[in-house]
């Protein structure tokens, strides 16, 4: 399912009417986009501006908190099936996970699993935009997205966990690990997947290993349809919250899948033995090692 | 970062609460509710020191058409005062009845 395909049967006066009626899910807030992919009238939101759940440690250190502390945690039905969304904001901190923001989505896996476990499933939908960890609550942050990891795997095996990582922040750190471990995972041609986000991997091999101002570089090793034609992602769509919705309601119709990708130890090991360490691999190259379709 | 503490007066009650924004760059989130007492009180946590006067100067004005008791919450990251002033007219607009 990738955007091309989608329009290949179209005329020119269809693509454009497609075009124009799009809803650009990258241009909303995390709010917005639990809204959007709710059924309408059924969006309702835990722990929101109101309760006042921000981080205790940004004040201390002199940086202004959010009242949601960037996560949205919303509860409604989707498709008509009962479902949680939780939302990071990325324009807020750059969508990093601190002590309550992590555990605000830890606590709704929690929930998700204990629904799930009663024999009341509730689809889990991670929107992910985030540079991981938040540096200035480190170990709490480190600790809690420990957290969440543990709690997508006990959830997977009752519910399909569905993780979307949409742009432009992309999704880095310790959260790409979180969305490797989702069930399914869309992702957006504007999308960034990767553990070390570019800036990190420049300031620390130098620039010669990787230039992190190198847009089309970086997009052809780590973007969103790099990430799908090399099989690290289940979907590729285009930026429209309608193609989006489509999209989980058709992955959850899947079910649990009989394996999930990070049980497929051993053909990542296959795919680790292919490559050379001491010759270069750019974005191309990667996707004939390792083409769509090498693994299962 | 600065605290800033406002207070006017009010005329009118307000029943309905709102949330609009997000703390992110050159932007700020405003949430208006029902307050405890027969006034308005605004706090401001800005991400930029020393711009007291013009805050005052941006409240001032809209206060001086919003007439409702409410207690107000501005957390800014660096917002411009057109950026503040229609933010506070977004959330304005959606509590009143």
């Amino acid at each position: 399912m990738t955007p091309t395909e989608q329009c290949t049967d179209l005329t020119a006066a269809e693509r454009r009417d497609r075009f124009l009626s799009r809803r650009s899910v990258i241009e909303m807030r995390a709010r917005e986009r639990a809204q959007a992919l709710l059924d309408p009238g059924s969006f309702r939101e835990l722990l929101g501006p109101f309760d006042r759940l921000e981080s205790p440690w940004l004040p201390l250190q002199g940086i202004v908190p959010q009242s949601d502390d960037g996560v949205v945690i919303a509860r409604g039905e989707l498709a008509g099936k009962p479902a949680v969304i939780m939302a990071i904001e990325g324009a807020f901190q750059g969508g990093s996970l601190g002590e309550v923001s992590g555990s605000k989505i830890a606590g709704a896996l929690a929930l998700a699993r204990r629904d799930g476990e009663a024999g009341k499933p509730v689809l889990p939908v991670l929107l992910l935009e985030t540079g991981g960890v938040r540096l200035q609550e480190a170990n709490l942050g480190e600790a809690v997205v420990a957290e969440i990891h543990a709690e997508i795997i006990a959830l997977r095996r009752h519910v399909p966990v569905i993780g979307v990582i949409t742009g432009m922040v992309g999704c880095f750190g310790g959260m790409s690990i979180a969305a490797s471990l989702c069930s399914y995972l869309v992702v957006l041609p504007q999308a960034r997947f990767e553990l070390n986000g570019p800036e990190v991997i420049e300031q620390e091999a130098g620039i010669d290993e990787l230039d992190a101002n190198d847009r089309r570089l970086i997009w052809s090793l780590i973007g969103g349809e790099q990430r799908y034609e090399t099989g690290f992602a289940d979907a590729l769509i285009e930026d429209d919250a309608e193609s989006l919705r489509r999209t989980i309601r058709d992955l959850a119709a899947q079910g649990v899948p009989a394996r999930h990708r990070t049980e497929a130890v051993d053909d990542y090991r296959r795919l680790l033995a292919q490559i050379d360490p001491t010759g270069p691999l750019d974005g191309p190259g990667f996707r004939q090692i390792w083409p769509r379709g090498a693994m299962r | 970062m600065e605290t800033l503490n406002f207070e006017y007066e009010a005329k009118q009650p307000l029943t309905r609460r709102a949330h609009v924004g997000v703390v992110g760059s050159g932007d700020l989130e405003v949430l208006i509710e029902p307050p405890d007492k027969p006034a308005a009180n605004v706090r401001v946590r800005t991400s930029v020191d020393g711009y007291a006067q013009v805050w005052k100067a941006v409240l001032d004005r809209f206060f001086s058409h919003f007439e409702h008791a409410a207690r107000v919450e501005i957390n800014d990251f660096g917002a411009t005062p057109g950026m503040v002033t229609l933010r506070l007219e977004q959330a304005g607009e959606l509590v009143k009845p």
